[in-house]
């Protein structure tokens, strides 16, 4: 199985994702956003950072970069995308996936270990999130992170399975709406999330609970939703 | 034909939490400025446009995120 971690100029924390997709027992390589073509990749890491600058607002200039092009035809076409922070907020913005995330309710950036929970509830085409239902001790490191989608889609999101990741009660460091921390499109192939798992992936830095995200989303590429 | 001057003006929309305008708004009696509220805090684009019939797609594309942000066009 093939990684590939998009690059954006202003992006940060790609080598750490390629690091830990190759920990997840997998190979890797860098896509630069100048990139048209995935030809054999199984599987896509947004990663985080601050591309372009974070100009007019976080995400909006990248997703019109041509890597990001490819990547919306790759996940209209099944593929597994993961969006970690910065990457989270350009599949929003690319309209990959649902809502926005805005500056965090403090103001402050925010930069702090915390469990999350992995949210299986009612998953509808992903049945090994119900089955991996766990809270993962992964760091969050941002400014701009707090989940808004309108009330009526939040609740969509619930009934359909699509909330992939909370907050553990009280943990919520962002002011997201209903402590969510992560999402995942309607067909359960892109998700994005705010906090980091490539940071959390060497007993070193204290937590390798990290993996398991990208073991997640590995396995979509090897047992495709519906299937 | 000349290019037309435009300003955009982008805030967040009504009822989205605006923590730079609260920021704001908490400072000003610090300041002496009373019976301040209210506040909001967006951005402004001044750009020259060949085509001022576009500009509406352009921020529904790119400028404002409709999701979270109004926008209105100004020609100057």
């Amino acid at each position: 199985m093939m990684w590939g971690v998009l690059q954006f100029p202003g992006s940060c924390d790609e080598l750490d994702a390629l690091q830990a997709c190759q920990r997840s027992g997998a190979e890797a390589r860098l896509v630069w956003h100048e990139e048209r073509y995935l030809d054999g990749i199984d599987a896509i890491v947004v990663p985080g950072g601050f591309s372009y600058g974070d100009y007019l607002r976080a995400g909006a200039i990248a997703r019109f970069s041509p890597a990001m092009e490819a990547v919306g035809e790759f996940a209209a076409s099944g593929g597994p995308v993961l969006g970690i922070c910065n990457g989270f907020q350009v599949l929003c913005e690319a309209g990959l996936l649902p809502g926005a995330l805005l500056l965090n309710e403090s103001m402050r950036f925010t930069c702090r270990q915390l469990d999350l929970e992995v949210d299986g509830t009612q998953s509808r085409d992903i049945g090994h999130f119900e089955s991996r239902r766990a809270t993962l001790s992964i760091p969050a490191k941002h400014g701009e992170g707090r989940y808004y989608a309108p009330d009526e889609v939040l609740d969509a999101l619930e009934a359909n399975g699509q909330v992939a990741y909370r907050y553990a009660p009280g943990q919520n460091p962002n002011g997201s709406a209903r402590d969510i921390a992560g999402v995942r499109n309607e067909a359960g192939n892109v998700v994005g999330l705010m906090p980091h798992p490539e940071h959390a992936v060497d007993p070193l830095t204290g937590s390798t609970d990290g993996l398991r995200v990208f073991e997640d989303i590995a396995a979509i590429a090897s047992a495709p939703a519906n299937a | 034909m000349g290019a037309v001057k435009a300003r955009v003006l982008i805030r967040p929309k009504e009822g989205i939490l605006d923590p730079q305008g609260k920021a704001v708004e908490r400072a000003l009696p610090a300041l002496g400025f009373e019976g301040i509220e209210h506040v909001r805090v967006g951005r402004m684009v001044e750009l020259e446009a060949e085509d001022p019939e576009r500009l509406g797609e352009l921020c529904e594309k790119l400028l404002a995120n409709p999701l979270i942000e109004d926008y209105e066009i100004e020609q100057i």
